[in-house]
């Protein structure tokens, strides 16, 4: 493909994370990305090339190891609401620092369930999240890749082109 | 611990955050502002950076004379997150604020719960600022007046503190001719007491090391122009 070609696919790639709409357990969801993420994409630039996969991946670390504490957690006989709560918490925390809005959303659901001491409820807030974990991280990674592409083959990431 | 940034940078944050993501963001958000940036991932390695010992207030009893007691590097402003393990933003807060070496530099909350109590209890406590989380390139414009604020006030503490020790400066200018070399050493010169308590400590150390020399060589030039 060529660059200006890549280029554009990455414009219209990013903007439909942004736009993108999908139905759930829990009504009609927003898009994957929300503004956060934009606030990434303005923090990197030449002296920083990689800043955006950087955060990224240590979403991804901190995702799932938070992801398969909270399932251990929720496997027990007697769950460990206040150790549950703690793990959403965090998971709402770094999902907001990247922007990765469903996961946000996510949590906040998972929360209430939390203060209910609703298991069900618990466990299906954890299967939507899991299932919108997966989704903004094959996104993600996709978009990293165009990314790659592009400034291998000698382009720039046409962030002026991204008007929301 | 890392410490960044520009080297010409005005002014040094100490970011405190238990999240990676949110010190790496957090960082960069402060290094794209052009300040110098040290990040640590908790309350009592804050401390422990602003040179206060911890047992300071576990240990009541046995009076706290520390010559370490002072700051390696000038911090301008403390940025903590609120929710951490062990000690929190808050507790953070009121260890600062408790300690006369520390007390003057401004210390923003940020949190990602819109809580007012808490938000209230932190300004009550001396916070400058509480930002919500995600913090954003824009909220970051409402550091700066803390810090030139806190400057201005400093400076002014050091004119003040000139005209309280006079006997320092005249008996400079009272040295015979000397060539700069064998002016009285720093650490040899008489400190008063209360010096010993001020934040910038360092920095006005610093500032007297490069003063003192240029403040007494044009009298002695004078002198000289005049025999």
């Amino acid at each position: 493909m060529e660059v200006v070609q890549m280029q554009r696919a990455w414009v219209e790639y990013t903007k439909s994370l942004f736009r993108e709409f999908s139905y759930s357990f829990f009504g009609w969801m927003k898009g994957f990305l929300d503004a956060q993420f934009q606030q990434l994409q303005l923090l990197q630039d030449e002296s920083n090339p990689d800043f955006v996969a950087e955060v990224v991946s240590l979403f991804f670390e901190d995702s799932e190891r938070l992801l398969s504490d909270l399932t251990f957690a929720l496997e027990q006989q007697s769950v460990d609401f206040k150790k549950v709560d703690a793990h959403v918490h965090q998971l709402k925390g770094s999902s907001s620092s990247i922007g990765a809005q469903r996961v946000k959303n996510d949590c906040i659901a998972f929360r209430s369930f939390c203060e209910e001491q609703n298991v069900e409820g618990c466990q299906r807030c954890l299967q939507q999240v899991k299932q919108d974990y997966s989704l903004v991280k094959s996104k993600l990674e996709a978009l990293i890749r165009l990314e790659q592409q592009i400034v291998a083959a000698g382009g720039s990431i046409p962030m002026e082109e991204l008007s929301f | 611990m890392a410490i960044t940034g520009d080297s010409h940078s005005q002014f040094h944050v100490l970011a405190v955050d238990d999240s990676l993501i949110d010190r790496k963001l957090i960082e960069r958000l402060l290094k794209t502002s052009s300040y110098q940036v040290t990040t640590v991932d908790s309350g009592s390695k804050a401390l422990k950076f602003l040179g206060l010992q911890e047992d300071e207030q576990s240990n009541p009893d046995t009076p706290y004379v520390s010559p370490n007691n002072h700051q390696e590097v000038e911090v301008n402003l403390i940025i903590t997150d609120y929710c951490m393990p062990g000690m929190t933003g808050y507790d953070l807060l009121k260890k600062v604020k408790e300690s006369s070496s520390l007390r003057n530099i401004p210390v923003v909350i940020m949190s990602s719960e819109n809580v007012p109590s808490r938000i209230t209890r932190c300004l009550e406590e001396g916070a400058e600022e509480f930002f919500l989380k995600p913090v954003r390139l824009s909220d970051l414009n409402r550091l700066k007046p803390h810090m030139m604020k806190n400057k201005i006030k400093n400076q002014k503490q050091e004119e003040q503190e000139e005209l309280e020790i006079p006997d320092i400066q005249s008996e400079e200018q009272k040295q015979p001719a000397q060539p700069p070399s064998s002016q009285p050493q720093p650490e040899s010169q008489p400190q008063p007491s209360a010096l010993l308590l001020q934040p910038n400590n360092n920095k006005r150390k610093a500032m007297e090391e490069g003063l003192s020399p240029d403040r007494t060589r044009p009298r002695y030039n004078g002198i000289t122009t005049m025999v």
